[in-house]
């Protein structure tokens, strides 16, 4: 490090220092503005699922099917996905109504901007193209952070075993990629799960809003929550009465990515900001002693 | 009754050299030892058996007691480490040298406890390093692993001197030492980094948290608490110090650290109640709820308090009063990450969650293991002597006080 001497220089040079930490910080700023411009993996043509519960009876032959997909055992009567599980079917009573039920199926909602995936520091989660959010289980460190960040409360841990992993829904990728469809939306008897791709089944529900009106609640679940995702539900129930989490319009990795963003500016201006005060102070000291600054002599 | 007479004999030279041993250790060290051994018991039984069997956490509480505090309140306490580095080598300020090295010291220690938690609390620990190599940038997650890891590498560096003298190797404590400012300045940008990504994990979260504690704002109050946190912990530590090892630190010191954090303090409240104000929010909105009286005594008890009876100057001359702010600010910035980190959540779980045994036995035998290794330090390695050859920076101020200050101040 050279060392000028004079407190005159030193200023000037913590003024080209000032100006290049408020270059990286608008650098910073122009990322952060890429970074949220960059839209969600899935284009509208990726594959999606129309869940309508007005259509379901809750016999459980998705529950059933997914078992056997995916290897699974256990009861397939419980209300909750778990570990050993990726989908569930849970009864609840119509609030008001009380010998009325309805059957909610539970599982990942594979959102198009998933807080899962932007939460995971090893990308064991990723929205692939098709529209599943998959899982590598091989990366996986068990953080259960994509825990704390799904605002859906989906992802599940497998807390018996010794070295967990975690469980949700994988929207049957490897049959998408094979030309099948999920084996959930094959097994239902009433056509309560639909498959198709996203931007058709939004329509489609949207038709059925528009010729129904008295039977169904005027929303799509899905449609928009969390920034939209691949599943989408219609009821004759509002949602929050069945036990929906209420979730706003964004997607959770909206208010992390730019503060990501911002990270290497603020990594350059603090360290700018400490070498500029270490310089000055260096200067004061040394012109108070009336000596050349402390770095230039050492080892007597 | 001969044949007992004839045990009895080395029965008690036993217990006599047993109890000689005992005095030697002291009885404090011993508690500490059987802590932290029943802590390791624990951490083999959670690796072996698992987090399921071995903590209360379930779906709905997918993060615990050890997130809370063996790392979010780890790492804040642990604060002091770059706070007074920055103020000794940076600001100039080197009067405060001498509280530098024990503080760098607890900041390694307060580290590596952290990891420990961490390897505790993670499903598949033997996979730590995949973040090394398995890249997902939009991740906070994944900057607060690089922080970790980074930062303790640092720490390890700037404590290293101490180490290289307790060994007798001059010329690498030498060597080192001509670095300390580059490494001082690059523990303050990962520290910067890694207390305010502690805070901008829970910025995932926005459907989930109690608005109390969920602000964009996040980042820049845990980073502010952590600097009070810092401060209020090299106090103790200094008393502490003092108290067991002789090492008494002038209280001219001690009232400057406390007048520094009074600043600290009434920042970090100004900033709290303001945003509770912009958001629309605040413990004083609605009736009196768990989350409202923990989040009113954060700012009230962990700050207001504490930056009042250390702003009277009379009152701050007492040692006492000095600690009692310093234990209400360590405990209070506790509270907060225990409430922003699981408090907060609560609202959205369907099920209740309270720490098992084994977690409280496994976060005791971390501490107590910290303990331990601080006090072997303190014992064997020049912790609290002035450095063999001073940093070139002391030298100059060194010149400076005597040629020019001298002999006042
Ligand atoms: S529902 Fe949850 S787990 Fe599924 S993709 Fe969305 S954030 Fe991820
Ligand atoms: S638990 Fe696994 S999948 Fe979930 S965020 Fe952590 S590393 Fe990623």
């Amino acid at each position: 490090m050279p060392h000028a001497g004079a407190p005159i220089s030193r200023r000037a040079l913590l003024a080209q220092g000032a100006g290049i930490v408020v270059f990286t910080l608008a650098g910073g700023a122009a990322s952060q503005a890429r970074a949220s411009a960059a839209p969600p993996d899935a284009a509208d043509d990726a594959f999606g699922m129309l869940v309508d519960l007005t259509e379901c009876i809750g016999c459980r032959s998705c529950v059933y099917a997914c078992q056997e997909v995916n290897g699974w055992r256990g009861d397939p009567e419980r209300p909750e996905p778990d570990g050993e599980q990726w989908t569930a079917v849970r009864e609840v009573a119509v609030p008001g109504h009380p010998d009325e039920v309805r059957y909610v199926r539970t599982q990942c909602f594979h959102c198009l901007d998933p807080a899962c995936a932007s939460a995971c520091p090893v990308a064991a989660l990723r929205k692939t193209p098709d529209g599943p959010v998959a899982y590598e289980a091989d990366r996986c460190i068990g953080c259960r952070y994509c825990m704390v960040a799904c605002p859906f409360h989906i992802p599940r841990y497998q807390w018996d075993r010794a070295l967990p992993l975690v469980a949700k829904c994988a929207f049957c990728a490897r049959r998408l990629a094979a030309g099948e469809i999920p084996a959930c939306a094959e097994a239902c008897p009433t056509g309560a799960t639909l498959f198709g791709k996203r931007s058709e089944l939004v329509a489609q529900a949207r038709r059925r809003i528009r010729e129904h009106p008295d039977r169904y609640v005027d929303r799509i679940y899905g449609a928009v929550e969390a920034g939209g995702t691949s599943w989408l539900y219609l009821s004759d129930v509002p949602f929050e009465k069945l036990g929906f989490p209420a979730v706003g319009a964004s997607a959770p990795g909206e208010f992390t990515r730019p503060v990501m963003a911002k990270v290497p500016a603020v990594a350059l201006g603090v360290a700018g900001l400490m070498a500029a005060v270490r310089w000055l102070e260096g200067g004061r000291e040394a012109g108070e002693a009336g000596r050349p600054p402390a770095g230039k002599e050492r080892e007597p | 009754m001969k044949e007992l007479a004839q045990h009895a004999a080395p029965g008690t030279m036993v217990l006599r050299g047993l109890s000689e041993r005992v005095a030697s250790i002291g009885w404090g060290r011993l508690v500490l030892w059987a802590v932290a051994l029943s802590g390791a018991a624990a951490m083999v039984y959670r690796l072996g058996w698992g987090l399921g069997a071995s903590t209360n956490l379930s779906d709905d509480w997918p993060w615990g007691w050890w997130i809370a505090v063996d790392v979010m309140g780890g790492v804040a306490l642990a604060a002091g480490a770059f706070v007074v580095a920055a103020w000794v080598h940076v600001f100039g300020r080197h009067r405060y040298e001498v509280l530098a090295k024990p503080a760098v010291l607890t900041g390694f220690l307060g580290y590596l406890m952290v990891v420990v938690g961490l390897l505790m609390d993670i499903g598949r620990p033997y996979r730590i390093w995949h973040p090394i190599v398995m890249w997902q940038p939009h991740s906070v997650m994944f900057e607060v692993a690089w922080c970790v890891m980074c930062y303790t590498t640092v720490l390890a560096l700037e404590f290293s001197p101490v180490a290289f003298e307790g060994l007798g190797w001059r010329r690498a404590a030498r060597r080192v030492r001509r670095a300390i400012v580059p490494l001082v300045i690059l523990g303050v940008m990962f520290s910067t980094l890694h207390q305010s990504s502690l805070g901008s994990l829970l910025l995932i979260a926005p459907y989930r948290m109690n608005p109390l504690w969920y602000s964009p704002l996040l980042p820049v109050f845990y980073f502010a608490s952590a600097v009070a946190a810092g401060l209020a912990t090299v106090q103790l530590e200094a008393s502490a110090a003092g108290r067991f090892y002789g090492h008494r630190v002038g209280s001219a010191l001690m009232e400057g650290l406390s007048r520094g954090l009074v600043w600290v303090l009434v920042l970090n409240a100004a900033l709290r109640v303001a945003d509770w104000v912009v958001r629309g929010t605040g413990p004083w909105m609605g009736p009196v709820t768990l989350e409202s009286a923990l989040a009113a005594a954060e700012v009230g008890l962990g700050m207001l308090v504490p930056a009042a009876l250390l702003a009277v100057r009379s009152l701050r001359r007492r040692s006492a009063v000095r600690l009692w702010a310093a234990w209400m600010v360590v405990a209070g910035v506790l509270m907060n990450r225990i409430d922003s980190s699981l408090v907060a959540m609560r609202q959205s779980a369907s099920s209740a969650y309270w720490p098992s045994v084994l977690e409280f036995v496994v976060t005791a035998g971390i501490i107590a293991g910290g303990m331990l290794a601080y006090d072997c330090v303190a014992r064997h390695w020049p912790l609290f002597e002035a450095a063999a050859e001073p940093t070139p920076e002391r030298a100059a101020a060194e010149h400076h006080r005597k040629t020019v200050e001298a002999p006042a101040s």
